[in-house]
């Protein structure tokens, strides 16, 4: 500290008082700060601790002071989005009560539906389907143009809501004979119709035996050519698509022990609305089919 | 003085600048009349640009995520216009200052502009120098009260107009004045003409030389920008030392001479002569009347040299050139001066550099502008994902395009892809959509999604084109995008 009673000391050279500090024979000068800068450091001293009143500021052992405005992000956050959800709540009930066709040609609540769809689609069916709806192996790709179960509206609308070998009492539900773990088919057979499989897409000749086990155990459900059949949600066999592989080795392994998936059943954990949605986002995703017209 | 206790902060002292009249003075009136003129009055002038546009000539729409300045009309996207403004801004205070010196903070500086005007109002109401300081001095009457209420008074007024006219800039002024008028402005409005309002009255009125010494930074590098031939103001010390008041000595001398004459008293008559050429021989032209100390709106004392504070205003120019006129003596013993002495110097290295960059981005800025097109096109490629293997044995990928209509009608456009074969191009969407009839609505962002088919490729990844046309026009834009495929 200063002494008061001590005269202020000046400088020779400039003539400025010093403030008495001396470093090797080196005085420090005192150029005096503004006095207002003092208050106004001051005043915002005061600010600061009124803002520790009223604001949550200080960390204690448990957490931190909640100040006398008991404020918090958490309870902004809340309030934000209890908003959004009441916004939300007039669309969801629209979309309630109308059918999929309505909403469809309603700009507003098909813009809707299609976002509401894309959040729901990533908590509910991204684990098996991926976030882009990409799919993977054994997991149907959602944005290609082939349905084993069929594309419209209302075919991806029920598959959601009653999910594929699931249980449900509407599921639509098929299998795949074991050809080559039950015996029906022996190594080389399979092999054969293997090779017959992938000529309908590569267009390969093969021989006539592989052919004729196709009439006789294939034909039924995958139809001549490889057409596949929705309504036994056979896969077409004549495309670019395979859900298992389209190799050889893939496609025999397929013959001789079989995976069928399963998609469970939403509509006991999802409301009705949120089906509708997913089913509105998953048709807009470029594979959607157009629904036939109503007789 | 010594026996006060040291002192580190400081009360501030307030300056008293008397009047002034003179070269500068003038050009300091006419630059703040221009200047304030300029603010006050732009606002309502108007612009037409035909009935989907607003006619005010210069605007910041905040709402509508619009510029406008008279024939330029600038989008968010072209946010970089105002990065190229700033750097000219900056760059033109930089090649000015190293010209003329701090003629910016003299003559154009809002800070000073404003307090200027506030030191009109002041001496006005309360008197010149000299009566100011004694209305502060003297115990509060009504007269004091009166005069002091009507200063602060008018100065808020003045603070209310700056705040006012802020606001003009990013509203319709006409309905914003007709609002204000009414007392019916939003709060977000009102806030913004209390706090301009406020912080006029506090810079212009209280504040004034502080925020030149203590707050302003680019005072405080303009001397980065000085050199030897940077034109400051400059007091002839070798003319006016030493200075003194040599006008009454020489005027006793005179009256002394004069009576030795009368008295013919050759002796005196010699020894006032000798007298008078000694204090001619050792006297300089500064008689120290502290004219130019009275008159510095920064209250220092120029003849001590260049100081931090001088904004170089040239109102201590104009104060001893009055004063020499008087004693006969000639002007510019306080001029503008380069430190070298030398006339203007313009051919210098840091010059060319200020000049090139101005010249570099004023050509790019003026470029972009006369090639600005009324339509332009993003595209963003989906991520997620990447692409879509068809049954068919195509591949699919997904495209975000905007199309954005800068002109002021209706338009409809047609999208075409460029490098890849065999190509076709579909909207997602399920109501019919052609690429070739894709309408946007007058000055606004049209968005469609696309889908491109196109056989399986060699590259995994391709690099491809769209291209936008105004069907009505042919006025087109591109933008580059990728196509991407399964590895091979």
């Amino acid at each position: 500290m200063v002494d008061p009673k001590k005269p202020v000391e000046r400088d020779e050279i400039s003539g400025a008082e010093t403030t008495g500090h001396e470093w090797d024979g080196i005085k420090e000068l005192n150029i005096p700060a503004p006095r207002w800068w003092l208050i106004v450091f001051l005043l915002c001293c005061i600010w600061a601790a009124g803002y520790w009143v009223l604001y949550p500021a200080w960390p204690t052992l448990s957490g931190n002071t909640q100040g006398l405005k008991h404020w918090s992000k958490y309870k902004k956050l809340e309030a934000e989005q209890g908003e959004i959800i009441a916004r939300r709540g007039e669309f969801a009930t629209k979309i309630k009560a109308s059918s999929l066709a309505e909403i469809q040609n309603d700009p507003n609540l098909y813009a809707f539906a299609v976002s509401g769809g894309r959040a729901a689609f990533k908590e509910n069916c991204a684990a098996c389907h991926g976030t882009g709806a990409q799919g993977g192996h054994g997991y149907p790709n959602l944005n290609d143009d082939d349905w084993l179960w069929g594309g419209t509206l209302e075919d991806i609308y029920s598959t959601i809501r009653t999910g594929i070998r699931s249980g449900h009492e509407e599921a639509r539900t098929s299998q795949m004979p074991a050809f080559g773990r039950d015996g029906i088919l022996k190594a080389e057979q399979i092999s054969d119709v293997a090779d017959y499989v992938l000529s309908f897409s590569n267009g390969k000749p093969t021989n006539e035996k592989g052919a004729a086990i196709y009439k006789q155990n294939c034909v039924a459900c995958h139809g001549e050519g490889g057409v596949g059949n929705r309504a036994l949600g056979a896969p077409k066999l004549a495309d670019a698509i395979w859900l298992y592989g389209g190799d050889k080795a893939s496609i025999v392994r397929q013959i001789t022990n079989p995976r069928m998936g399963v998609m469970p059943t939403w509509e006991s954990r999802l409301p009705d609305e949120t089906i509708k949605q997913l089913a509105i986002y998953v048709h807009s995703l470029g594979g959607g089919e157009a629904s036939p017209p109503v007789k | 003085m010594a026996d006060e206790p040291i002192q580190f902060f400081a009360k501030q002292k307030k300056i008293y600048p008397r009047r002034v009249w003179g070269r500068y003075r003038k050009i300091k009136w006419v630059a703040m009349i221009a200047l304030l003129g300029i603010y006050y009055g732009a606002p309502w002038l108007r612009w037409h640009r035909g009935e989907h546009a607003p006619d005010q000539a210069i605007l910041i729409d905040m709402s509508g995520h619009r510029g406008y300045f008279f024939g330029i009309e600038i989008w968010p996207q072209e946010v970089y216009y105002i990065t190229g403004i700033l750097i000219l801004a900056a760059v033109s205070l930089f090649f000015v200052t190293s010209l003329f010196g701090r003629v910016w903070c003299g003559y154009a500086c809002p800070q000073t502009v404003w307090t200027d005007l506030f030191v009109w109002v002041e001496r006005i109401i309360q008197g010149d120098r000299n009566a100011r300081k004694k209305l502060d001095e003297s115990p509060w009457t009504i007269g004091k009260i009166y005069k002091k209420t009507l200063t602060h008074f008018i100065w808020l007024l003045i603070g209310l107009c700056t705040g006012g006219a802020w606001v003009f800039y990013f509203n319709d002024t006409p309905t914003l004045a007709d609002q204000i008028l009414h007392l019916d402005v939003p709060w977000s409005t009102a806030s913004w003409i209390f706090g301009l309002t406020f912080s006029t009255y506090i810079m212009a009125g209280c504040a004034r030389e502080q925020v030149c010494t203590y707050m302003c930074p680019y005072a405080r590098f303009q001397s980065a920008m000085f050199d030897a031939n940077t034109l400051i103001i400059a007091y002839d010390q070798q003319r006016g030392e030493p200075r003194g008041k040599w006008k009454q000595k020489a005027e006793y001398l005179a009256r002394a001479a004069g009576k030795a004459i009368y008295q013919a008293d050759t002796a005196s008559l010699l020894k006032e002569a000798k007298t008078a050429i000694e204090l001619q021989q050792s006297s300089g032209h500064c008689i120290d009347c502290d004219s130019c100390v009275v008159v510095c709106p920064m209250g220092i004392d120029i003849r001590e040299g260049l100081q931090m504070e001088c904004i170089a205003c040239g109102l201590c120019v104009d104060a001893c050139n009055s004063v020499m006129d008087k004693i006969n003596l000639p002007r510019g013993l306080i001029r503008y001066e380069t430190e070298n002495k030398t006339p203007l110097k313009l051919l210098r290295p840091r010059n060319f550099w200020y000049a090139g960059i101005l010249a570099l981005v004023g050509c790019v800025m003026l470029y972009t502008l006369l090639h600005r097109l009324p339509v332009e096109i993003n595209v963003i490629h989906d991520r997620n994902p990447l692409f879509v293997q068809m049954s068919a044995g195509e591949i699919r990928n997904g495209y975000t395009l905007h199309i954005l209509n800068k002109t002021h009608e209706d338009r409809q456009y047609a999208v075409t892809l460029e490098g890849l074969d065999g190509a076709t191009l579909k909207a997602e969407t399920n109501h019919e959509l052609q690429p070739d009839h894709l309408d946007v609505f007058a000055d606004s962002v049209g968005q469609f999604r696309f889908f491109v088919l196109a056989p399986k490729q060699s590259n995994h990844r391709r690099d491809i084109r769209f291209i936008v046309t105004e069907t009505q026009t042919q006025v087109s834009a591109d933008k580059d995008s990728i196509f991407v495929g399964p590895n091979q």
